[in-house]
């Protein structure tokens, strides 16, 4: 079995697939890639399943060397990798020779850089899935992110290389965006006109403290009308919950399953993937649209990525 | 409205159900009755589901089903819900050594309260508590009520990392934390038992419906259900 050895880690290198649906009654939030279109074009690049689990870095990548080689690719953001000192380009299956040695750097841009292998990332699934839910030290390899001296095994691969790369059009369109766009959350009527007013006008920055759990935002403070006494509910994936404290916080692919402060404002799911790719001090802001555009923008994302153009080989 | 229900989108891809605007054990009882349904006869499309007090939050694939869709579906669902039996609860007993470093905030809540600490220890132990649901992060149980004697607000400043198996309390709620995540509830204890389990068959400690009592335990004790 082919095996990817960790040199060096990267700042928080996760095992990542499209995350576990269905056990919410537990507690057990999906988890999964932050940027999961990235993960889906990355497998697709290599031949794999769209849902097969990759790497996901942070900010900062890692050195990955491959004693039996293999096929990758490296979506997301571009963190300026080599493998052998030569560049490699990013959005492009690549064949490692045995014994090569991959290293990827920091993030040019946006946060989050996926590395995808032929035959896939091979750990054993909970709940049915590899992705790493690192607060509970469930999942992916061993519960954790990756540190120096791991060693992860590849999925049995029996295609071989072809080079495959996307065409930019579609590059473009899937780029993320910094108006995340929003549909009502399930609170909304519980803030003032001009509250509302305020928080669709504001830019709103990355706060240092955010993480796959939530992003913490600072700018214009949002405040509730009195009146609601919220009690603790579901939340879902993208909600933008307000703190007593006025400052909201977008709930993220790791998030609490339940909570109890109310939402002005869901991130549609054509836009989650966007999310991902903040990093901190990034500067956003939020546009309202209906559900229903939200649902043709999710129809016109899936049929980009299910069309046969998108893939160059 | 279908039998006293009430329909909210909460985003794109996900609608809840409120059964009333406040916490009952009636209300909860249909939370779980309309769960139960769903997990029974699964509804394609919908992709998760999150109880809590007095709602369910379903999340569904937007490519298969619309909010109207869904809310069609459910009303049928929801007029069957007087058919559906629930198992009877399982009782739990979650042993806790009080105070001390497991219990860092107990003589707080004992001054914040006007009594001793070893009356928050024989309040908190001496009630049968509901497990209305599990949520926040895998296995941390919504216990409910506390006595009203011992309700406390959170802390002004959670915790960044509290340890796992501590005992929390917070308005008329208690649970213990399964892992170490923030928290702002205030700690009285800490049991041995692991909350939840990959390995273990249902993983949770703690079911949804089970009845849950805490039984006070000395740290000698404790040393010994940890090494068991």
């Amino acid at each position: 079995m082919s095996v990817i050895q960790v040199q060096t880690p990267g700042l928080l290198t996760t095992v990542q697939d499209l995350g576990r649906e269905g056990f919410g009654p537990l507690g057990v939030s999906p988890s999964g890639a932050a940027d999961p279109i990235s993960l889906r074009i990355g497998n697709r690049l290599v031949a794999n399943p769209e849902g097969a689990a990759g790497l996901e870095m942070t900010l900062l990548g890692g050195t990955f060397s491959f004693a039996d080689g293999a096929i990758l690719a490296l979506t997301g953001s571009d963190f300026g990798a080599t493998l052998d000192g030569t560049v490699v380009d990013p959005w492009t299956s690549i064949e490692v020779r045995p014994g090569q040695t991959l290293s990827v750097g920091p993030a040019l841009s946006g946060a989050r850089c996926y590395l995808c292998v032929h035959g896939g990332t091979a750990v054993k699934p909970f709940l049915g899935s590899a992705s790493t839910h690192i607060l509970s030290g469930l999942g992916g390899f061993e519960g954790r992110p990756l540190r120096k001296g791991d060693v992860l095994h590849i999925g049995s691969a029996t295609g071989s290389f072809r080079e495959r790369t996307i065409t930019s059009q579609a590059r473009d369109r899937l780029a993320p965006r910094q108006a995340l766009r929003v549909t009502p959350g399930p609170q909304s009527s519980w803030f003032s006109e001009s509250s509302l007013r305020s928080f669709y006008a504001a830019t709103y920055r990355v706060g240092e403290q955010s993480n796959r759990m939530g992003l913490r935002l600072e700018g214009a403070l949002v405040t509730q009308s009195p009146g609601g006494e919220m009690i603790t509910e579901g939340v879902s994936l993208g909600a933008v919950q307000v703190t007593h404290g006025g400052l909201p916080i977008i709930l993220f692919v790791e998030q609490q399953t339940t909570g109890g402060y109310p939402k002005i404002a869901n991130v549609i799911s054509a836009d989650i993937h966007c999310v991902g790719q903040l990093r901190p001090r990034d500067e956003i802001r939020f546009e309202q649209v209906t559900l229903e555009t939200a649902r043709s923008l999710l129809v016109e994302q899936e049929k980009l990525l299910a069309s046969a153009e998108l893939i160059l080989e | 409205m279908t039998d006293g229900a009430r329909f909210q989108p909460a985003s794109d891809q996900s609608l809840l159900v409120y059964f009333g605007e406040k916490i009952t054990l009636d209300s909860h009882q249909r939370v779980r009755q309309l769960l139960r349904l769903l997990e029974l006869e699964p509804i394609p499309g919908v992709r998760n589901l999150h109880p809590a007090y007095c709602s369910l939050l379903l999340s569904f694939d937007v490519l298969r089903l619309s909010h109207d869709e869904l809310e069609i579906i459910l009303g049928r669902y929801l007029g069957r819900l007087e058919d559906v039996r629930l198992p009877g609860p399982r009782r739990v007993e979650i042993p806790v050594s009080y105070g001390g470093e497991f219990g860092p905030d107990l003589d707080d809540v004992a001054t914040t309260c006007g009594i001793t600490p070893d009356q928050v220890i024989a309040l908190h132990s001496s009630v049968t508590y509901v497990a209305y649901f599990l949520g926040f992060v895998p296995g941390f149980a919504y216990l409910g009520e506390l006595p009203d004697a011992l309700a406390t607000s959170r802390l002004a400043t959670p915790r960044r990392s509290v340890p796992p198996g501590s005992v929390g309390i917070a308005g008329k709620q208690t649970g213990v934390y399964p892992f170490a995540t923030p928290g702002g509830w205030r700690l009285i204890g800490r049991t041995p038992i692991a909350m939840f389990r990959p390995d273990r068959s249902g993983m949770s400690f703690v079911s949804i419906g089970d009845m849950v009592r805490f039984n006070p335990i000395s740290r000698a004790q404790f040393a010994a259900l940890e090494n068991s």
